[in-house]
């Protein structure tokens, strides 16, 4: 029986660039539909009524939701390259530094980008201690998953480019070589992957999204689809 | 080798009930230590020195933090006769379980926090309008079944039955009943407290988390 896999996503999120990656890690082929959170879709409604959220990923006629718990799924499913070590304490560090890159990395770079005076120079102290714990992670290590590139690697892609996006526009530096040596070194490391760049939005284009929106997301704090 | 194992926990803590329920769940004997969290021991912060939270499992010395991925680590790591599955074999009622928890984690958790932190009026409002809205969907989930996970107790019951100790707690800080809104989540909470011996055994008592409650709002100087 021919599999049906469908990725629902965006093409500036990070979220569902994450479910790609994965999938093309896997060898597993997809279609993709692309989604505009600005005007819903009826199918997006349909998949996914409650949260109205992408990614969606669709496996025969079966549903998930929440990038995290869809990496995992895939992991399980497919098998082939792994996403996750196998040893129960690596899995559970895995489980946690993801965790730990949306939480604390992803909120604090956020509220550092598009906030201004007093608040922006506390959320990028902030900012940077979050980095600085992650990094040590990193070391000795070529990637997250050590050799080869593993879930919380796949998770980091928030950190590999968007983050990069974000303190562009928002005109400050929070990646610097000389505070995150480790980190800036990894993200060369993942950005240089095939498979990576393949599951990646040209950094212009994203750029130029961020840059159109960016009064309104610092006005908001929120993220702005319209404009 | 006899293995170690030692839980850091809150007794107040619903993230550390679920451990607790699991270790129980999966018969694994452990040694608890209760933390005051207002003059934190250095064996917590250096188990956990990112966090500083508590729970935290040591498996022979190792440290395992964040409760969902603690649960999971026992659950892979105990596995025989004694030690029935937690997380359902499936992987798509493994994804369910798992998106669920992380809502838990979001929704339930972070209105408990506000109508907790919050004086009365708008703010604690909103939170309680959360906090129901995050019940009624997690009814909806559970539906007919006895647990969420179907006909057997697993992980998103231990997930969320942590926080059913608290309902007290938001009933009376801001005036509802959560049986008149969402009668078949109660019924389910009474039923794990009757049925599971490792729930009944690791959940605090309602009306000491409600005292806990009430001198947290004294401290925080919201009442």
């Amino acid at each position: 029986m021919a599999e049906e896999v469908k990725v629902m996503g965006m093409w500036i999120s990070p979220f569902s660039r994450r479910v790609e990656l994965a999938l093309k890690l896997k060898g597993v082929s997809y279609e993709y539909i692309e989604e505009d959170l600005a005007n819903k879709s009826p199918l997006l409604l349909k998949y996914n009524p409650i949260h109205k959220k992408i990614p969606v990923l669709l496996h025969n006629e079966k549903i998930f939701i929440e990038s995290t718990v869809i990496l995992e799924y895939i992991d399980e499913t497919w098998e082939g390259y792994s996403l996750l070590p196998e040893d129960p304490y690596q899995r559970a560090m895995a489980r946690f530094w993801v965790k730990f890159i949306d939480e604390k990395c992803g909120t604090a770079v956020w509220i550092a980008c598009w906030s201004e005076g007093k608040d922006q120079e506390k959320a990028m102290e902030e900012a940077w201690e979050h980095l600085r714990t992650l990094e040590n992670e990193l070391k000795g290590k070529k990637f997250f998953g050590g050799e080869t590139i593993g879930l919380v690697d796949i998770a980091a892609n928030l950190i590999a480019l968007w983050f990069g996006i974000f303190e562009e526009v928002a005109g400050i530096k929070l990646l610097d070589e000389e505070k995150l040596p480790i980190l800036c070194r990894w993200i060369e490391q993942f950005l240089s992957c095939d498979l990576v760049k393949e599951s990646l939005p040209p950094r212009d284009e994203l750029l130029m999204f961020f840059q159109a929106r960016k009064e309104a997301i610092t006005a908001s704090k929120s993220m702005v689809y319209k404009i | 080798m006899a293995d170690e194992v030692v839980l850091l926990n809150a007794w107040v803590s619903p993230f550390g009930s679920r451990v607790r329920i699991a270790l129980d769940e999966k018969s694994v004997e452990y040694q608890y230590r209760e933390e005051n969290l207002q003059d934190k021991s250095p064996l917590l912060l250096q188990m956990n020195p990112i966090h500083k939270k508590i729970p935290v499992l040591i498996h022979n010395g190792k440290p395992i933090c964040e409760s969902l991925a603690i649960v999971q680590y026992i659950d892979e790591t105990w596995k025989d006769d004694k030690a029935p599955p937690l997380l359902p074999s499936d992987p798509y009622q493994r994804a369910q379980a798992r998106f669920w928890a992380d809502y838990i984690d979001k929704k339930v958790f972070s209105s408990v926090m506000g109508i907790l932190r919050s004086p009365k009026g708008e703010e604690q409002e909103k939170a309680k309008k959360e906090f129901i809205e995050a019940l009624k969907v997690l009814e909806e989930e559970l539906g007919d079944k006895p647990y969420f996970g179907g006909d057997n107790f697993g992980f998103l019951d231990l997930s969320f039955v942590a926080f059913y100790s608290w309902f007290y707690s938001m009933e009376t800080l801001v005036h509802f009943d959560i049986e008149a809104e969402c009668p078949k989540l109660i019924e389910w909470g009474k039923r794990c407290m009757e049925k599971k011996e490792s729930v009944a055994k690791s959940l605090p008592d309602s009306l000491k988390i409600y005292d806990f409650a009430l001198q947290m709002r004294k401290k925080l100087g919201v009442d």
